[in-house]
């Protein structure tokens, strides 16, 4: 926590305003999983179609973001499905096919490859394949992603790349609890499919003010954390608290850094990473994913066809190594804060 | 497949009587089960030793009703005759879209020779208001529910009448006003999203069901798993009807599975099954009918697996002779075809003549080939669609490459003419 609570309270409130059914001045003290839940709540409170359901949510969800739920909407609408993720994928897209809110919880993004297919093949090419006759997108998949320090390859896995790929889906990712909360009501109302990921580190770990109520948070535009003149940083998810680190590291150097949260990795805001590169000249970004085929790719190639001129240095992707996520060496392998720090002090020097 | 970190909650289910066996020793009470009977001798339970589930018919080859069976009720000689015109139109159509996409016209199709019973007979039983998932042979039952020849042409040529916009390949067909979702290539995807919708329709509490047809060979899929129990422990009103017509392309069902067809599967996952002659277009209204009213009144779903052969070739880009007898097809086409069947029967009742159906058949042909004409005629949709629909809105990246497509193709004309 780099700011005071006043300060961040006022910035989210004014990123919310213009976009709040009902914005509001007044906030509650919430981490990310209990911001996931008010924002599930309010949606169900609001749309008597929508539905929550996958593995375990019932009683709660295995990270807790279900809590209540059931008891307060009843188990037609809070239920546990059979362990399958593919019929998750599937039962969500024919509910949401008939025009009702469908919100799927894929328990760990990890486990989300079984329902590739009927989210690639299916889910995302629903309206355009059906000339608009019919559409699913009302749909949103809820998944944990990210390391979490103890993860190894399978609870640790962030594959926005994956879905990135895939024109007719969106894929948000939050940073801390307000934006969780805003982003995740905006993509349940949004009208096309979402895989939403969620930063399990920080499901406990972030705690902030969170606006009480229903408010949205619009996808489709990043959100400029930190304004600076040197050098521009883009990140998502918890690997904005990384960037955060390696920014102060970096100021307290003496060079100043713009520091970018995407939110929305498609369709991402290109103008906003765009204009920050023109002033700063300097671009990184920054993702846990492996470097290879990762959504830094395609951030770096597009301000490298835009900004060509305005390129002091050139691009860098700090990422996770192209292995498997492991175990003993989660440490070495995440693109930590003096990895990025690294990564600064090579572009201004360049 | 998910790794269970955390321990499931047990929800206790009713107990079922459970059967008891000679060797009996006492019960056990197992959250993974229902009241389990102990036995002291180790009981195999080998399919082997199954009963065959039987096929329900309500006429035979010749068109006669079976001993012991009637017309089922609802059945009377104006539906009758209805459902038979319906089999000369698809067969007709069939028949010309077949033969045009063999000069070149249209890329590809796909007949449901030797279907026509399963496709009338399920589809006039169910309700208009009815949830139809369709795997890619059930033209038919888009038919009945009233979608044109024009219709069926627009889309197989893919012009700018398409309602599909001419972006997916022939046969894919789709239909909001009816009821019909767009059928989608990859196999058995919409079983799980049929289960779906069916819950949404008992949420709402409509007097409504989904129907997802599928062949044996998609029902080896993951997804018809993934579908068959989740509709169970969500009790959605949807009906699973399987088409096991022998083949999956060149696979023959030896190849496919190893149990007693589709229909022995349902009782895994307490759905319950009923197995009918799908070359007898009364036997599949009847159950048809009769599932529906189980799944509305029961609150489950229900499986119904016909039995039938698949007299066509696989699409038009199989010549199925390369792995089955060419007397094994007209085995089938001379002594078991549903629309033979039902002109006998209509023949024996008075409800039908030769005549009318020299004529019926020359009507329909020349209906088809007139959509043919017409559909061959239009032009292929307008270039801004392309970019349409992706999204419910067009993102800055489709704004900014559908400008680049139109400066691009504004160079170089000549070059982009025409459609496929």
């Amino acid at each position: 926590m780099h700011r005071s609570f006043t300060k961040e309270i006022v910035k989210q409130v004014a990123l919310t305003r213009g976009n709040a059914t009902s914005a509001s001045l007044v906030t509650e003290r919430m981490n990310m999983f209990t911001a996931l839940n008010d924002a599930m709540r309010v949606a169900m409170e609001t749309d008597p179609t929508a539905v929550v359901f996958g593995e375990d949510v019932a009683f709660g969800g295995v990270f807790r973001c279900t809590v209540d739920l059931k008891e307060k909407f009843g188990e037609d609408r809070v239920f546990n499905s059979p362990l399958c993720e593919q019929g998750i994928a599937g039962f969500a897209i024919g509910y949401a096919s008939i025009g009702r809110t469908a919100i799927a919880e894929i328990q760990f993004a990890d486990y989300i490859f079984p329902a590739f297919d009927q989210i690639v093949n299916e889910a995302a090419k629903f309206r355009y394949r059906s000339g608009n006759q019919f559409d699913c997108g009302k749909l949103t998949f809820r998944t944990p992603y990210g390391a979490v320090g103890h993860g190894a390859h399978y609870h640790s896995q962030s594959p926005e790349a994956y879905f990135a790929h895939t024109p007719g889906l969106k894929v948000v990712m939050p940073r801390n609890p307000t934006q969780a909360k805003g982003l995740l009501l905006a993509s349940i109302r949004d009208p096309n499919p979402v895989v939403f990921f969620e930063p399990k580190a920080l499901y406990r770990a972030s705690v902030s003010e969170v606006p009480v109520g229903d408010f949205t948070i619009p996808l489709g535009q990043a959100d400029i954390m930190r304004t600076g003149s040197d050098i521009t940083l883009v990140g998502w998810g918890a690997q904005m608290r990384v960037l955060e680190d390696a920014c102060d590291m970096a100021e307290e150097a003496g060079v100043s850094c713009e520091l970018i949260d995407l939110q929305t990795i498609t369709p991402w805001d290109v103008d906003t990473v765009e204009q920050s590169v023109r002033k700063t000249g300097r671009l990184i970004i920054s993702h846990e994913a492996p470097r290879t085929g990762g959504f830094a790719s395609e951030i770096a190639s597009t301000i490298q066809e835009r900004c060509f001129l305005n390129l002091e240095a050139p691009i860098q992707r700090v990422c996770g190594y192209d292995t498997p996520f492991p175990l003993a060496y989660e440490k070495l392998y995440l693109p930590d804060a003096l990895k990025n720090f690294e990564a600064i002090k090579h572009a201004v020097n360049y | 497949m998910a790794v269970r970190l955390f321990a499931k909650s047990l929800t206790s289910r009713a107990p079922r009587t459970a059967r008891l066996f000679s060797t009996t020793v006492g019960q056990g009470e197992f959250p993974g089960g229902q009241t389990v009977p102990y036995v002291n001798k180790i009981h195999v339970l080998d399919p082997k030793d199954n009963e065959i589930i039987p096929a329900y018919r309500v006429m035979d080859q010749q068109g006669k009703i079976v001993p012991g069976a009637s017309l089922p009720e609802g059945i009377d000689e104006e539906l009758t005759v209805e459902m038979y015109k319906h089999m000369i139109r698809l067969n007709s159509m069939d028949n010309v879209f077949y033969d045009a996409q063999r000069q070149g016209r249209i890329s590809f199709y796909m007949t449901a020779f030797g279907e026509e019973g399963t496709l009338f007979g399920s589809a006039a039983a169910i309700k208009p208001r009815d949830m139809v998932f369709a795997q890619y042979r059930e033209a038919g039952v888009l038919m009945w529910r009233g979608f044109t020849l024009d219709q069926f042409a627009n889309q197989l040529f893919s012009n700018e009448g398409d309602l599909g916009k001419g972006r997916q390949m022939p046969v894919h067909y789709g239909s909001r006003e009816l009821n019909y979702q767009t059928v989608s290539s990859p196999l058995a995807t919409q079983l799980p999203q049929a289960a779906g919708a069916a819950y949404g329709f008992k949420l709402a509490k409509e007097d409504r069901i989904a129907i997802c047809y599928f062949g044996e060979g998609a029902a080896s899929e993951g997804d018809f798993h993934a579908a068959l129990n989740i509709a169970a422990t969500r009790e959605c009103p949807v009906l699973y009807f399987a088409r096991n017509n022998g083949y999956a392309i060149s696979t023959p069902v030896k190849d496919q599975f190893r149990g007693d067809g589709i229909a022995s599967r349902g009782a895994g996952y307490g759905i319950p099954v009923i197995r009918v002659d799908g070359n007898d277009i009364f036997a599949v209204y009847e159950v048809t009918k009769k599932a529906r009213e189980m799944i509305l009144s029961e609150g489950r779903p229900v499986l119904i697996e016909t039995m039938s052969y698949r007299q066509g070739h696989h699409s038009t880009s199989d010549d199925s002779t390369r792995y089955r007898e060419v007397s094994e097809i007209k085995h089938w086409k001379d002594t078991n075809c549903p629309m033979n069947r039902l002109k006998l029967f209509m023949m024996d009742k008075g409800w039908w003549t030769e005549e009318r159906d020299i004529a019926l058949k020359d009507i329909e042909r020349t209906n088809v080939l007139t959509a043919l004409t017409k559909a061959e005629a239009r032009g292929i949709p307008e270039l801004h669609t392309m970019f349409e629909d992706v999204y419910a809105e067009k993102t800055p990246n489709l704004i900014e490459q559908e400008q680049e497509m139109l400066q691009h193709i504004a160079k170089y004309p000549e070059h982009y003419e025409g459609g496929h």
